[in-house]
């Protein structure tokens, strides 16, 4: 059964205890587009993804992968639904005590019985597909944080998911590296007919490869469009944020007294 | 001030209960997946090098210096009563009984407990063990049971290297460095030092110390908070814990064990 839609969420809610992160979230993402979630930093958005992945259960509200509700999954169901997952961290997570090799052979060789020369030539592939064939022999303490997170890609893509999730995969790099790290979701998107979901708060870099961008804002969607209807857009918050402007809807002081109170002025 | 100390106090001990159900859920859960840590046993290998081989030098040398202590000291007790024949057995009993189980224990716990809270606290700040979730590999059947039986299965294996280097050590001091009679320091060794009894129940001691100081170890790593702090509270908190539980479990083991000897 194919679905249009790769993923479905429908009016989810979720709290890390009384802080409500997620107030009825309606997203979806169909097959084959790069999808953008933004938004400022600690609205939502990395637990979006932990959600999709089944790492925690909505409070409300359903989120479907393909076609199963994440939330209700029985452990050896949720993990034969997350072997068709990818997903990057944002600082690559890779395993510090195994070679670059080794880290994007992971998968392989705990979920196939695959000879290790087809193996080998696998992971070459994927390696090669990040252009770090060259560093395979590398420890992850050896590489700078843009190829650590090409070879978390590569290692994401191991087994050929339908789906890949990257938790700001933007965060930190260089020009270059960003250009490289944007080019190559794009492409890999497109060449292995996977479905993307980056979370991000780099404006300008995503809108240049995404197919629809949902902004996030106090745990609701605010805002949704393709590339140019979000830089048309005259929503305020949605305007500050493409903008990169200090102070409007989001202001710039974190909540607190009058500052004349705090100062002790005036009596 | 007393109804804030008071609260203070019940959610302490709430805290405490619920650490406690979620150390035994861990517990039961590493069990329920060692299934992994058998069938590819070249990861618990691996992890008993680290745990185990890596522990064998403070192991050895700390056993030969607390043998020659032993030799010095039970010599000078002894003679004093005239039987200085005695000092092998001396030497072997308190070592196969006691200091080996619980000085191995102690030392392991420094040694290979904290290496083991910190590299799995790190992990799980780095989010290593949530890219393995994601990547559909259960964290607890790859990584925390094949630490849990390497450090198991060492354990006994330190204990017994350590009480065999301080034997090494009482013979060098009592027979070389001090002139016992050396036919005399081994036949008194061998007739007083019964297998079950004596050397069994050193086992079954350090092997209970093994499964105690590995569960916390691992325990306190998968429950640090992901920061830097939180990692450094952990690997003390392991140190102390599992010494104090060590020499605690001692006492307990040997009141069972050893009742009603002569």
């Amino acid at each position: 059964m194919q679905h249009d839609n790769l993923v479905e969420i429908e009016d989810v809610a979720f709290g890390y205890g009384a802080r409500q992160v997620l107030k009825g979230v309606n997203l979806t993402a169909k097959r084959g587009q790069v999808i953008a979630i933004m938004g400022s930093s600690g609205c939502g958005k990395t637990t979006l993804l932990r959600l999709i992945g089944g790492q925690i259960k909505p409070g409300q509200g359903t989120v479907r992968v393909a076609g199963e509700s994440v939330g209700e999954l029985d452990p050896a169901s949720l993990y034969r639904l997350r072997r068709k997952m990818g997903m990057l961290f944002q600082f690559g997570a890779l395993f510090t005590d195994m070679s670059v090799f080794d880290n994007v052979a992971f998968q392989l060789r705990e979920h196939t019985d695959l000879p290790e020369d087809a193996i080998r030539d696998l992971v070459l592939m994927k390696l090669h597909a990040v252009g770090l064939r060259g560093a395979a022999q590398l420890m992850p303490a050896e590489l700078s944080g843009g190829m650590a997170r090409r070879v978390a890609l590569a290692r994401a893509i191991a087994l050929e998911p339908m789906l890949v999730m990257y938790d700001e995969p933007f965060a930190g790099l260089d020009p270059i590296s960003l250009g490289v790290t944007g080019n190559l979701i794009r492409r890999l998107t497109d060449t292995l007919g996977l479905t993307s979901l980056v979370v991000t708060h780099d404006v300008q870099e995503s809108l240049k490869i995404v197919d629809y961008v949902y902004f996030v804002s106090e745990g609701v969607i605010v805002a949704e469009g393709s590339a140019d209807d979000i830089r048309a857009s005259d929503l305020p918050f949605v305007h500050q944020f493409v903008h990169g402007e200090a102070d409007g809807p989001v202001p710039f002081h974190y909540p607190a007294p009058s500052y004349a109170v705090d100062l002790r002025l005036g009596g | 001030m007393l109804k804030r100390s008071i609260e203070n106090l019940g959610n302490r001990t709430i805290q405490g209960v619920w650490r406690i159900g979620f150390a035994a859920r861990f517990f039961l859960a590493m069990l329920l997946h060692s299934g992994t840590a058998f069938r590819r046993f070249g990861l618990t290998v691996r992890e008993m090098y680290f745990s185990g081989v890596l522990s064998l030098i403070i192991i050895l040398v700390s056993g030969l210096f607390v043998g020659m202590v032993l030799g010095l000291q039970g010599y000078e007790t002894l003679q004093r009563f005239g039987s200085e024949s005695a000092l092998g057995t001396l030497v072997a009993l308190s070592l196969v009984r006691e200091l080996g189980p619980v000085l191995a224990g102690l030392l392991f716990a420094s040694r290979a407990g904290s290496a083991i809270t910190a590299e799995i606290g790190l992990m799980k700040a780095t989010e290593q063990l949530s890219a393995m979730e994601m990547m559909a590999v259960d964290p607890i059947a790859r990584v925390v049971a094949p630490r849990f039986w390497a450090g198991v299965i060492s354990m006994p294996l330190l204990a017994a290297l350590f009480s065999a280097m301080g034997i090494f050590g009482g013979y060098l001091v009592g027979v070389h460095l001090i002139g016992v009679d050396e036919g005399t320091f081994w036949s008194q060794m061998k007739s007083s030092v019964d297998f079950e009894q004596d050397i069994l129940n050193g086992v079954i001691k350090s092997a209970v110390f093994g499964v105690t100081i590995t569960t916390i170890a691992l325990f306190e790593g998968y429950d640090a908070p992901p920061t830097a702090e939180g990692v450094s509270g952990a690997t003390t908190r392991t140190v102390v814990t599992s010494s104090l539980a060590v020499l605690a479990l001692d006492f307990v083991l040997t009141a069972f064990m050893f009742r009603g000897l002569n």
